[in-house]
């Protein structure tokens, strides 16, 4: 017999605490994310250059495109070029 | 309208490259991506953030190729579990005291209790939101009736009998639903 007492309801309720308010905005912010790097994601995917390669020369290629190499942005391009 | 079908509806606007369906994704399922990886595996810090990240990133990505929109919060845990597995398998190569303490959490909520859990939060949205806010305040941000009195504009005395009247309708609403049998610990 599932358990709706409201001990149990309760119990339940918190296990589910916000998630950080910053992770969360991180998150939701992909949308902006993919419109300003999309450009850059397929030319690099185009000449296959980066696929491969090690965190450290994902981050200077950023950077050398003038891109903030911030983990998120790492993140996202990583996985973009993985597909 | 189900869960299933919200769902749905919030895939299909993300897939056609709808911002504010990906940001109500995202709110909808934030906390339960946190729990799997915070209280189902223990995960804390920068390796819980990274499973946070990289599981939404993912299916950012992804999300145009999955098979069953309704489906995406079976697949959200899927993936949310198996990168927290990674990470826990990568720690504990790194340092073998970390494998031993994932061993040890045997307290923490199963991944069932954290999907009953979703399941309240959700008939939670449903109720008047003066009763969704005062207990998610209280039971999930664990705020005290002080800081609940101050901010709500209610009297200190009256936010107990408040949080019971509003536990009441919520076991009314959910009554019918498969809450799971065993009690959390």
């Amino acid at each position: 017999m599932p358990d709706t007492s409201a001990t149990q309801i309760a119990k339940l309720i918190s296990l589910l605490p916000p998630a950080p308010a910053a992770w969360v905005q991180t998150a939701q912010s992909l949308p902006e994310l993919r419109a300003s790097l999309d450009d850059l994601v397929e030319q690099w995917r185009a000449e296959g250059k980066e696929r491969g390669k090690t965190l450290e020369d994902l981050e200077r290629a950023l950077a050398q495109q003038g891109v903030d190499a911030e983990p998120h942005v790492v993140r996202y391009v990583r996985l973009s070029l993985d597909d | 309208m189900s869960e299933g079908e919200q769902d749905a509806v919030l895939v299909a606007r993300c897939r056609e490259g709808d911002g504010e369906a990906w940001r109500a994704l995202v709110e909808r399922y934030s906390r339960y991506v946190y729990a799997i990886a915070t209280r189902g595996f223990g995960l804390t810090g920068d390796d819980a953030e990274d499973v946070f990240q990289e599981t939404f990133t993912r299916a950012y990505l992804h999300i145009s190729g999955l098979r069953q929109d309704v489906a995406v919060r079976s697949w959200l845990a899927q993936v949310t579990r198996r990168l927290a597995i990674d990470r826990i398998r990568m720690r504990a190569r790194d340092q073998p005291d970390a494998a031993l303490d994932a061993d040890m959490r045997g307290a923490e909520p199963s991944i069932e209790q954290i999907d009953a859990a979703l399941d309240v939060h959700i008939a939670m949205a449903t109720l008047p939101e003066h009763c969704h806010e005062i207990l998610d305040r209280f039971f999930a941000r664990d705020e005290s009736y002080r800081k609940i009195a101050h901010d709500l504009d209610v009297p200190m005395g009256t936010i107990a009998s408040r949080i019971a009247r509003c536990l009441d309708k919520l076991r009314v609403q959910l009554e019918g639903k498969n809450l799971p049998d065993s009690p959390v610990r």
